[in-house]
């Protein structure tokens, strides 16, 4: 991949904090977090779990609000952006992978896809998307006739359709087991080299990060390191 | 199509069972009331229509004879527009057959036939023929009782002579809706078969009553604005020296009086219980679609996460709702509109109008539909709302779990009686109080509307008890035609057969205080009556004090007094003179709006001698054939009435249309109370499945979760019985509360097996309904429930 620091910058995340309050306590997921993600680069996000990661990754998604900082979706800041931006941000620009897949279960793979394509602006066909992750002949079943690495690829096939610029994986392969992780990551990892959409993953698993262009750990809501890699590993040579 | 589009359609068709039962409860709410308001509407409509177009008259008086000269001065009246005077004379017709002669009227038309107020409406045949003397008209019900074609010649005692009359024609008239016989005391409508009315040429009927160049009756119509009182008094005062004995006003013409009973009655049902029906069937839609489409947060938040916005969102959901409740509406107004039309023919044998048309307004109909898809929407939509504001990330979580505390009754010691199940279902239930008061409330209100459906059976029962039973335990009622010397009593009970005599005067009055008045009879008693008591509900004896005036409960609070209180007593027979009276006594009477005196205290007010209006008598059973020979050659008789022909009367004209009413709303009921308990647990299973699973990895037998499941149904359906009970009471006493009918009153009554019923049924509701959950346990899949977050 091309050095990165020579790319534009896509996402631009300075003093993160993220408090929640549960019951009496109020937790502190994020404590000012400062990150840069470039285009058509590919992160892997590694940190046992509470460090922050997924709260991270839901602010850059617009999935949720930060308490304070911002965010900058290239020139949009979307620190101040009111649900209807947020909504269009996610629509048009970002696509998600969650660990527990979030299929529709009354629609098939296809109509999953469907989804997204019915509302993007210049989607590709569902058939082409589900044909990227393999799954052109299935594309008929339903989520409970596929199994977990089959519904995570219909969930990355339904992120990748509208082509977007950001691809954001909450601990895809969470609920796989090893083979069937590695078939998945290796789905990510050709999507982003063929599509160059800028791709973060969250992993706990740390030797993950070596499919990475950059690897960022985190731990108790805070980047504690971001180390580039010198080659990205292919998926399939990855053990964990 | 679009995904969402077909997602729409399977989440649908998976939901059938509960999209179905949620349909049928919204169905239900708007039938019952499209049924019962299209039927009084189109009542309604008919009668007005009716009175309009045949130009019915605002006021009728009955003179003995006046001549025709005075016919001039009460047109001359203020605030008369039309006048009309006529003969109206009884009659009798033997009928082969019957033992007892038909009795009837002859009434006069003038020369040419058409009246200027209360205008025929011919059935059949033709109009009268005035070279013809003997031609005359026919009421149809008779006509139709006997089969009477128009050229049938009946025989027919005028004035003690037998003459022979041709049919011509067969009629309506405004006056003779509801065919009444009249007469003080006569409440009930004789059969059709024997009460004939008769339209002649007054030029005919005058010689046969030797009543040239006067008449005995009039009717007037009102100028706009007039006092009606202010006429009538006139118009008394200018009659009594023709034997006047009081005039009338529209709402007191006997047909027109009992015409406005039956409506009101209807009234009674058609305002409230639809209202409850519709209100109960929205609430429950409400409640059942909220959980419905709080079930599918995951999805709305994934949807959310997709790029999907607030609108488009809302929009889906809405269409779900909404394909719901059309399903619903149009099969609730289909049957409302067909259960309207079959009981609008209940009332078609006894109100006879020429036009007695079904009609539904679309107004109505969409009142049912606003009221329930209203509250559908509101109760799906806010869900929605609720979910979307939430950042996807949260919403995507399942929701936080609720913070357990030993309850209160746990910290009492309560849980350690309890099995590990049992906890789990108590927790559950004070964990989520609000769900739990949902719930309960729903199925107690499905509980109250059986009840509300079933308290008319035991409402009339109770009532007829106590009127025919208890307050009247004569058989027979001898009303004479003016009040009788006091021996009358002495002489009937003479009579062979007779076991009891006992005397009752009946005094038609006006009552007054300040501007609320009320007409209606002082009845006197004797001191100790048997056979005519006072009573009130619940079956209490209620003695008329020696002096003051009794009031039946509803007679007191339209002239809004107590106790202490005086009215002032308008005679409105002999001297019509004022008096007053003092209120020893309400009464809560179930019929009638009547005064109640003893008979001294009533001479003494009246300022007269004893006289006596009615004997009752008691007859051996045996001797009834023979008594009845003897009371016919007994002078004045107006009338003899059976108490058991008049209970039977009643029970079929407005209790069979009370009873079919009782049972559309008793089914509705039922029905929404089965879709209600169905939806609990079906609800209840969706949002419990992944615990139980749980529970089933963790060891659990299949028998230990049914346990927790149907056991914490069970605990909603013993909270609701009670709840729904005593709901289902307070309806009945909010439905009873708006109007008080003048003839007669449901008393506040539910039978323990009315409560029974309703606790039966929605106990066999439950009982399916936890078998079908219970499959669906035996079915749940321990991986998939335990892996999927939907």
């Amino acid at each position: 991949m091309v050095p990165q620091r020579e790319m534009p910058v896509v996402l631009r995340a300075r003093n993160l904090v993220k408090t929640y309050r549960m019951g009496e306590v109020e937790v502190v997921a994020l404590r000012g977090v400062d990150l840069d993600l470039y285009e058509g680069e590919l992160v892997v996000l590694v940190g046992a779990s509470g460090s922050g990661k997924s709260t991270l990754l839901n602010i850059l998604g617009g999935l949720d609000a930060a308490t304070s900082g911002d965010v900058h979706y290239r020139e949009h800041d979307l620190t101040i952006a009111d649900d209807d931006k947020l909504t269009a941000y996610r629509r048009e620009h970002v696509g998600f992978v969650f660990q527990f897949y979030n299929l529709i279960p009354s629609l098939t793979a296809r109509e999953n896809v469907a989804l997204v394509t019915d509302i993007a602006d210049d989607p590709m066909a569902p058939e082409d998307a589900l044909a990227l992750v393999d799954l052109a002949e299935r594309m008929d079943h339903f989520p409970s006739e596929l199994s977990g690495g089959e519904q995570q690829r219909v969930a990355i096939a339904r992120a990748i359709a509208k082509r977007p610029e950001l691809l954001l994986c909450d601990e895809p392969t969470g609920a796989l087991d090893y083979q069937t992780g590695q078939v998945v990551l290796a789905v990510i990892d050709r999507i982003n080299r063929e599509l160059g959409a800028t791709t973060a993953v969250i992993t706990h698993n740390a030797p993950i990060a070596r499919m990475a262009d950059r690897t960022i750990r985190m731990g108790d809501g805070r980047i504690r390191e971001i180390t580039v890699n010198a080659d990205r590993v292919p998926p399939s040579e990855l053990t964990w | 199509m679009s995904a969402l589009g077909t997602k729409l359609v399977r989440d649908l068709r998976r939901l059938l069972g509960q999209a179905l039962t949620i349909a049928l409860v919204v169905a239900c709410g708007i039938a019952s009331y499209v049924t019962l308001r299209s039927a009084y509407a189109s009542l309604l409509a008919a009668r007005d229509g009716y009175y309009t177009s045949c130009r019915f008259a605002d006021v009728f008086a009955h003179v003995r004879r006046a001549p025709e000269s005075v016919a001039g001065r009460i047109a001359a009246i203020p605030g008369v527009a039309v006048a009309e005077t006529r003969l109206v004379e009884p009659v009798m017709i033997p009928i082969e057959g019957l033992p007892e002669p038909a009795t009837g009227r002859v009434v006069s038309l003038p020369r040419g036939g058409e009246p200027r107020l209360n205008a025929l409406a011919l059935r059949a045949g033709r109009t009268l023929d005035s070279s013809h003397p003997d031609e005359a008209l026919l009421i149809e019900s008779f006509a139709r009782a006997h089969h009477l074609e128009p050229g049938a010649r009946l025989s027919v005692v005028m004035n003690g002579v037998l003459r022979t009359v041709t049919v011509v024609g067969i009629v309506l008239s405004p006056e003779y809706v509801m065919a009444v016989g009249g007469g003080a005391g006569q409440e009930f409508a004789p059969e059709d078969k024997r009460f004939a009315v008769f339209f002649m040429d007054r030029d005919a009927v005058a010689p046969l009553f030797d009543k040239e160049g006067a008449f005995d009756d009039v009717s007037l119509r009102l100028q706009p604005g007039a006092s009606e009182l202010r006429v009538r008094d006139e118009l008394d005062a200018l009659l009594a020296p023709y034997g006047g004995v009081g005039s009338v006003g529209r709402s007191r013409q006997p047909s027109a009086f009992f015409v406005d009973n039956e409506l009101s009655q209807l009234e009674t049902y058609a305002t409230v219980a639809p209202m409850l029906f519709l209100g109960v069937a929205a609430f429950l839609v409400n409640v059942v679609l909220s959980r419905l489409v709080h079930l599918q947060r995951p999805q709305i938040a994934t949807l959310k996460a997709l790029g999907y916005d607030r609108v488009r969102i809302g929009l889906h959901y809405l269409e779900l709702v909404l394909v719901i409740v059309a399903l619903g509406a149009v099969g609730g107004v289909a049957l409302g509109a067909w259960l309207g039309r079959g009981m609008l023919g209940l009332y078609e044998p006894y109100f006879r109008f020429p036009d007695l048309s079904y009609r539904l307004d679309a107004s109505l109909a969409a009142v049912g539909i606003l009221v329930s898809g209203g509250s559908a929407v509101l109760g799906g939509l806010a869900v929605v709302v609720r979910v979307v504001r939430l950042p996807p990330a949260e919403a995507m979580q399942p929701e936080a779990p609720p913070t357990y505390e030993p309850s209160l009754l746990e910290r009492m010691g309560v849980a350690a009686l309890l099995s590990p199940e049992g906890r789990m279902v108590l927790r559950e239930l004070t964990r989520r109080p609000l769900r739990v008061a949902l719930s309960v409330a729903g199925i107690a209100c499905g509980v109250a509307i059986v009840v509300v459906g079933g308290f008319t059976f035991d409402a009339f029962e109770g009532m007829l008890d106590l009127e025919f039973e208890t307050a009247e335990r004569h058989d027979v009622a001898v009303s004479f035609i003016e009040p009788v010397r006091a021996s009358a009593v002495r002489e009937l009970s003479s009579l062979p057969g007779v076991l009891a005599a006992e005397p009752l005067r009946a005094v038609p009055v006006r009552l007054r205080v300040g501007h609320r008045f009320h007409e209606t009879a002082v009845l006197g008693h004797p001191e100790g009556a048997e056979l005519r008591r006072v009573v009130e509900w619940p079956w209490r004896v209620v003695p008329v004090a020696a002096d003051g005036v009794v009031l039946a409960d509803a007679l007191a609070r339209k002239l809004g007094v107590s106790v202490g209180d005086t009215v002032s007593v308008e005679v409105l027979e002999g001297d019509r003179r004022v008096r007053t009276a003092l209120v020893t006594g309400i009464v809560g009477e179930v019929f009638g709006m009547m005064a109640h005196m003893q008979l001294p205290a009533l001479h003494r007010m009246l300022g007269q001698e004893p006289a006596i209006s009615t004997v009752l008598l008691r007859i051996d059973p045996a001797a009834e054939e023979l008594v009845d020979q003897r009371l016919k050659r007994f002078p004045k008789v107006a009338s003899v009435g059976k108490r058991a022909q008049s209970l039977e009367l009643f029970r079929r004209q407005s209790a069979e249309n009370m009873r079919v009413t009782a049972v559309i709303l008793t089914l509705f009921g039922c029905a929404i109370a089965v879709a209600i308990v169905y939806n609990n647990a079906r609800i209840a299973l969706s949002v419990r499945g992944r615990d139980l699973a749980s529970l089933r990895v963790l060891g659990f037998t299949r028998r230990e979760i049914s346990g927790v499941l149907l056991g914490e149904l069970a605990t909603y359906v013993v909270l609701a019985l009670p709840l729904g009970m005593w709901l289902g009471r307070g309806l009945v006493v909010l439905m009873m509360s708006t109007v008080d009918a003048e003839i007669y009153r449901l008393p506040v009554v539910v039978s323990s097996a009315t409560y029974a019923f309703g606790v039966a049924t929605t106990l066999v509701a439950a009982l399916v309904s936890a078998l079908v959950v219970r499959r669906k346990l035996d079915e749940l899949d321990l991986v998939s429930a335990l892996k999927a977050r939907e």
